[in-house]
């Protein structure tokens, strides 16, 4: 495993996320499950990162351990770093890791409909958050909620500061989840599937708040999600993950410009928006494997058409990580890359 | 959390490692609920005791001793006397039987008794108004009084005891039979046996009531131990068993104005008494957990 | 306020089943209730006077309707041993019964609450096993074996607390309290391990759901998430409190026999001795309506707990 060596920006400050190698495993009655098994990614200031792959690729623990929300037993730090600011979380006391949730990291969720507190109003739920971490009387935490919801756009603030979730929508409790994470302005804001939930209209208002915020606030955020065409609209860099390892990181440039990953390939393949109208949609034959299974070798060699008898006996290391589009495959030479139709999105760029 | 997906299908493993994985399991499954396994092993222990009473006692339990009355536990009485000098190990051994009997009984009559009603209720539209008013009714006067008042307009005896104790249990057991039976009569499987023509006797037995023998055990198991209680709560009270039945609960009630002198003539039998109940709620319990983990809530 | 009076209006029906139920228990029991009344000792004479002083002559539903239509006037009638109309006997008899019932619940929720919420914080560990131990104990352990253990430890050997008895309100503070803290401790013990299960099982569902973890997200502490979790859990907790009300109320009638107070319980096992038949309808009854109007309130109280049901 290549662990890119730490490096600091012009300023000489470190980045805002570096996670190197880590290894968060769960200890079950049938063995342990190694969920994720040495990631490393780094993020920094302003910029927003890409964590893409199937449900079950660890993409949504490596975020959960970030924040340290994962319960321990049955999940266990089995190994590496997540330096926040140059601080490693892991070597934080539950008190200190306390003052950085929902101050300086905030996280998302999938689940707008079930995320928030169904019995105490909206309101109150930003303003606890807000009293937490800043010495301020309850009245102006109040109106910090409301200045909140009125920064995500939310109509009658006032009124619907008072409402509780049920009273609303899910976009609407989507934007509520925002204003709730960004309450104390955060350097970095984790958004695990914001817009997964979401008709489809509504995806797309959530990505657009999101970017707008942060234009506006300067913060970091980490995307999780499913959803290359997610990615390609609010991203600046990507990592793919499968089975608990990172497998291919690049700008999202040139990832949807020269995938070299099977597994990238297959997942664009299987995306509507980039194909052809009318074409058909590929499908990747076979399952993400239960982590337990993982034996020796390639996690994804068994689905994948290119999979020689190394890749099914030695795991490939991640090379190329220098170049800034680094990827863990025997086989990715760019002479296999089959064309994929970019250019719509990729003008779609901001 | 994202990390559980199905696992594909692999090749069969050869039949002995699976009968080694499956009895493997079996072995986690019992050591994943000790509770049931301790309740179940004490249970078969008392009800040995009670069996084998005849056997075990070194005295008559009814014999007479006016020269040993509320002698503390010593060789020839382990457990002492009480205050007509009778023996009480002896008693304590026979008196399970009556506990045992009025558990095993009252679960029986109620649950029987519960799911008439229940069905009745919950796929008769005409009688379902009735029964469950009927049912708050008993279900707002207190379990204890009711039954007091009961055993007050009777005579006492064993059966008076078991009725007593078994009216104050039905409701609870309509309600929990009207419920499933509610959610049971909109499966497709119902609604398609209704469609057919079958008829509702049929439908009953035959697609309802095997999916409600779950809950119903262990609702029964936990009317046993109420039961056994009950009748214990009442003999103490002077409202129970008659005196010539040995039960610990009129045993406990012999002792009780001699609490002060001879402490011993309410313990044992409170304490044999006290196992019991714990192993049947024991075995409730651990069958809940065990069958269906999501009925803790209602039970 | 429409809820509230269909509220209201649905207690009713409850209460007339209640009333035809208490009724019916003397007036269908196996033989004449005259004789069950007159006691094993009457002469033949004597039963039948009684019986038509009683009404028994007349049709079933026209003495129901007397009855029940005295009831509605608030005449609980006149105790057949002591002659005294059976008010003026409850009356008497209330104080002892209320102060059990009141201090034993504010245990018992004092205590259940942070018991069951500790054990869903602590699923599965050795604390939560301890706590699941003590109330599968209190369910299975006969009350009055444990009044009787309590009298002995801190009562006799100890000399810590009064044996029996009671000491009215009115004769001081101290003396009244010394003589209920066994009683209601040992009443307390069913009831708490009631409470503690249910909250333990409701607050572990709601640690699980979706907030919880947005609600950790947002930094709060164990005490304050827990918080949360206890808020969202109220409802099924403030239920179990008002079926435990029927736990209790026949819980008083043990404890009264075990630490000798004279209150309402001791009474009723007394009548039942005396035959003393309306005494035991009137606290039938009484009991029944309390635990309809307990249950009342806290169906009410519902709205307080779940903005979802304001709705």
């Amino acid at each position: 495993m290549t662990v890119p060596s730490p490096q600091a920006d012009q300023a000489g400050r470190p980045p805002l996320l570096d996670i190197r190698d880590l290894r968060t495993h769960f200890d079950t009655p049938d063995g342990t499950v190694r969920s994720v098994d040495g990631v490393s990614y780094r993020l920094e200031a302003r910029e927003t990162l890409g964590i893409v792959g199937e449900s079950g690729c660890g993409k949504s623990v490596t975020a959960l351990s970030v924040l340290r929300l994962l319960p321990t037993p049955p999940a266990r730090f089995a190994g590496g770093e997540i330096r926040f600011q140059g601080t490693d979380l892991l070597g934080l006391s539950e008190r200190e890791m306390r003052r950085i949730r929902g101050n300086r990291i905030s996280m998302i969720f999938q689940e707008p409909m079930t995320s928030l507190n169904p019995v105490l109003t909206v309101g109150r739920q930003i303003a606890e958050a807000v009293t937490l971490h800043q010495k301020i009387g309850r009245r102006q935490a109040w109106q910090r909620a409301v200045e909140m919801l009125r920064l995500v756009q939310i109509a009658d603030p006032e009124r619907r500061a008072g409402e509780y979730p049920h009273q609303m929508s899910g976009g609407m409790r989507q934007r509520v989840m925002i204003a709730l994470a960004l309450a104390c302005h955060p350097d970095l804001l984790i958004a695990d599937e914001p817009t997964t939930a979401l008709d489809v209209t509504i995806q797309a208002q959530i990505l657009e708040l999101l970017r707008d915020l942060q234009a506006k606030l300067g913060m970091g955020i980490v995307m999780i999600t499913h959803d290359l065409g997610v990615v390609a609209e609010c991203c600046d860099r990507v990592v793919v993950m499968y089975a608990g390892r990172k497998v291919e990181e690049a700008s999202v440039a040139d990832l949807f410009e020269r995938p070299l990953h099977p597994y990238t390939r297959a997942l664009m393949a299987s995306m509507p928006s980039l194909q052809g109208r009318g074409g058909r949609l590929a499908e990747i034959p076979g399952m993400v494997p239960a982590p337990q299974e993982l034996g020796t070798g390639c996690a994804f060699a068994p689905r994948c058409p290119l999979a020689t008898e190394r890749c099914r006996r030695e795991t490939p290391d991640f090379t190329g990580a220098a170049t800034g589009h680094g990827v863990a495959c025997f086989e990715a030479a760019p002479a296999r890359h089959q064309p994929v139709v970019l250019h719509r999105h990729a003008g779609a760029r901001p | 959390m994202t990390m559980t997906s199905p696992a594909p299908a692999s090749a069969a493993p050869a039949a002995t490692e699976r009968h080694a994985r499956r009895s493997a399991r079996r072995r986690r499954w019992m050591r994943k609920h000790p509770p049931l396994i301790l309740g179940a092993v004490l249970l078969v222990l008392v009800a040995g005791l009670s069996l084998a009473a005849p056997w075990i006692a070194t005295h008559d339990p009814q014999a007479l001793d006016p020269l040993a009355r509320l002698a503390p536990p010593s060789a020839a009485h382990p457990f002492g006397t009480d205050a007509l000098g009778r023996d009480l190990f002896s008693r304590v051994m026979w008196g399970g039987r009556a506990s045992l009997v009025v558990g095993l009984t009252v679960a029986v009559l109620a649950t029987s008794a519960g799911v008439l009603l229940g069905l009745a209720a919950g796929f008769v539209r005409r009688a379902d108004g009735l029964v469950m008013r009927l049912m708050d009714g008993l279900m707002a006067i207190p379990d204890i009084l009711l039954a007091i008042a009961l055993m007050a307009v009777t005579r006492a005896s064993l059966t008076t005891v078991i009725v007593a104790i078994t009216v104050p249990q039905v409701p609870r057991v309509v309600r929990l039979v009207r419920s499933l039976a509610l959610s049971l009569r909109e499966q497709q499987y119902v609604e398609a046996a209704r469609a057919l023509g079958t008829r509702l006797p049929v439908i009953l037995w035959r697609h309802v009531l095997p999916n409600m023998v779950t809950p119903l055990v262990v609702q029964a198991t936990f009317i046993a131990a109420t039961a056994m209680l009950t009748e214990a709560l009442l003999s103490f009270l002077g409202v129970g068993l008659p005196p010539q039945i040995p039960s610990w609960g009129t045993m406990m009630a012999d002792g009780r104005n001699f609490v002060a002198v001879a402490f011993h003539a309410v313990l044992f039998p409170g304490l044999f008494l006290a196992a019991t109940v714990l192993s049947v709620n024991l075995v409730g319990d651990g069958l809940r957990d065990a069958l269906d983990p999501r009925l803790s809530r209602q039970l | 306020m429409r809820h509230l009076l269909n509220r209201v209006a649905a207690t009713l029906p409850v209460m007339a089943v209640v009333a035809v139920l208490v009724f019916l228990l003397i007036h269908l029991s196996p033989g004449d209730p005259a004789a069950l009344i007159a006691g094993d000792t009457a002469s033949a004479d004597d039963i039948a006077r009684l019986h038509a002083a009683l009404g028994l002559d007349r049709p079933l539903w026209s003495q129901f309707l007397l009855w029940a239509g005295r009831l509605a006037q608030g005449d609980l009638g006149t105790s057949i041993f002591t002659h005294v109309p059976v008010s003026r006997l409850l009356a008497q008899r209330v104080e002892p019964t209320l102060s059990i019932a009141l201090l034993t619940m504010t245990l018992a929720v004092a205590a259940s609450i942070p018991l069951g919420v500790l054990a869903a914080h602590m699923a599965g560990r050795w604390v939560d096993r301890l706590v699941m131990l003590f109330a599968v104990l209190a369910f299975s352990v006969p009350v009055f074996l444990v009044g009787y253990l309590l009298i002995y430890g801190f009562a006799i050997t100890l000399g810590w607390l009064p044996v029996q008895g009671y000491v009215p309100l009115s004769k001081g503070v101290g003396p009244w309290l010394s003589h209920l803290i066994l009683p209601c401790v040992n009443l307390s013990l069913v009831y708490t391990a009631l409470l503690t299960r249910m909250t333990r099982a409701t607050v572990l569902d709601v640690l699980h759901e979706d907030h919880i973890r947005t609600a950790r997200a947002k930094g709060l502490g164990v005490v304050a998430v827990l918080g949360h979790a206890l808020r969202c859990a109220a409802i099924p907790i403030v239920t179990t409190i008002g079926v435990g009300i029927a736990f209790l109320i026949g819980g008083v009638v043990v404890t009264e026999t075990v630490f000798a107070i004279p209150g309402i319980g001791r009474l009723v096992i007394d009548s039942v001795q005396r035959h003393d038949y309306p005494v035991i309808q009137s606290v039938l009854l009484l009991s029944a309506g309390l635990y309809v109007l307990v249950n009342l309130l806290i169906d009410l109280s519902y709205r307080l707990f779940d903005p979802r049901i304001r709705a």
